[in-house]
């Protein structure tokens, strides 16, 4: 039994801090997200929102405060993590096996973010949209519950855009919780938009 | 486990088509084809000095494949990745040292017969230089992935790992060309232990390495 169906995931933070590089980066931050949650993070450019999605993912140890993550997690962030030389199918493959993930939810991954043309290319020659495609079907085949995308949108498409509209949408449908980083107001339903001022508190 | 194979397999075709297998198995290979026009065709002298030749540039091959083991999974977020989906540092680590044996260890050990044959080793020693070159070699392995955790993304890292590496080698180095001796029992004995400690602590090391490097 896999653990989305044990549980529902939950993702809670109370009263988080991080001091990353002698710097407080977050503070004062309680975010709470049940399933079926899409929360929205923004602020401007340094104001800690990579910060709090790498301390969801547990990259991170907080300074005070607890952060809580029940379900499996994916991240998706400005770096690729696919190796250069393989082409897209086998990169994305080599993850999704780590996953667990089925063949058929590798290519449903694959052609939701209309990566089919490009699956027999190398990684090395993707092009910045394709690059940021690729890291979110890595996500989508991961069959995690709780996904984080760090600045998804940058260099995709109005089209592709709107694929991803729809893979969060139906993420967020089927139980998964969403958050996602970006400099741009949501273009979806959201439960919460959490705005991270320049100190790292909710505004 | 089977991910865990998966890991170690990625680390071997990595090395494979990255060139981190044969720099140093064609550095090794130098050194042995280089090493008879410095001394010059005395037989004699070749069959004394040659293995100990040969151990050294085993360790200083060693230092070959340094700035492709760690670096680039930090740069791209594999190690991000892995972090994320619940593997320790260490048994990362571990996957690495894995590969390295396979990928770094093994086509050392088989250019050892070619090497020998350049250096014209008799065939008495080829045997005891293997031997303890297939006992040191994982410890190497362990070295390699250790440093390379440690100078991951400082400037000079190639040599700072020099300097690091060469004092842990030391005893390596003394025990292995000692057991090139008539009498090879006791050296190749403190090598194996001396072998097996570094390849059981490098692993919590380069473990610790890469979690003091994830910021």
């Amino acid at each position: 039994m896999s653990p989305r169906q044990a549980s529902l995931p939950l993702l809670s933070l109370e009263n988080v801090a991080v001091i990353r590089g002698n710097r407080l980066v977050l503070r004062d931050l309680t975010v709470t997200a049940r399933a079926g949650d899409v929360i929205w993070i923004r602020g401007a450019n340094g104001c800690g929102k990579s910060t709090l999605l790498r301390l969801v993912a547990g990259l991170l140890t907080v300074t005070s405060g607890s952060v809580r993550a029940e379900g499996r997690i994916a991240l998706a962030d400005e770096n690729l993590a696919l190796d250069a030389n393989l082409t897209v199918e086998a990169a994305l493959k080599f993850w999704a096996d780590m996953d667990g993930a089925f063949t058929t939810e590798q290519s449903t991954a694959l052609a939701n973010m209309d990566l089919q043309a490009l699956a027999s290319i190398p990684v090395r020659f993707l092009s910045t949209g394709q690059r940021k495609r690729a890291s979110i079907a890595r996500v989508l085949a991961s069959k995690a519950d709780i996904w984080l995308l760090d600045e998804p949108y940058n260099g995709l498409d109005s089209a592709n855009c709107a694929r991803l509209d729809q893979a969060i949408t139906d993420h967020a449908a089927s139980s998964g919780i969403v958050l996602v980083a970006a400099h741009q107001p949501p273009s979806i339903n959201v439960a919460q938009s959490l705005v991270l001022d320049s100190k790292g508190s909710a505004a | 486990m089977r991910v865990f194979v998966a890991l170690v397999a990625r680390e071997v075709r990595l090395a494979w088509t990255g060139g981190g297998l044969w720099l140093p198995v064609v550095f090794y290979l130098a050194v042995a084809t280089l090493f008879p026009f410095v001394t010059g065709p005395d037989k004699a002298l070749l069959a004394r000095t040659g293995g100990g030749i040969l151990w050294i540039a085993a360790l200083l091959a060693t230092l070959l494949p340094i700035e492709r083991l760690i670096l680039p999974d930090r740069q791209s977020g594999v190690l991000d990745q892995l972090a994320l989906r619940g593997w320790s540092d260490e048994l990362v680590a571990t996957a690495k040292i894995m590969g390295q044996i396979v990928a770094f260890a093994l086509p050392l050990l088989l250019a050892t017969v070619v090497g020998s044959a350049l250096i014209g080793l008799p065939e008495a020693q080829l045997g005891t230089l293997l031997l303890g070159l297939a006992m040191a070699l994982p410890a190497l392995s362990g070295l390699s992935v250790m440093i390379a955790a440690l100078t991951a993304g400082l400037s000079g890292a190639s040599a700072l790992g020099g300097l690091l590496l060469v004092p842990i080698t030391i005893p390596l180095l003394i025990f292995g060309a000692g057991s090139l001796s008539e009498d090879p029992g006791n050296a190749l004995q403190l090598l194996a232990a001396t072998s097996l400690a570094i390849t059981a602590l490098s692993p919590f090391a380069a473990g610790a390495a890469l979690r003091a490097g994830r910021v």
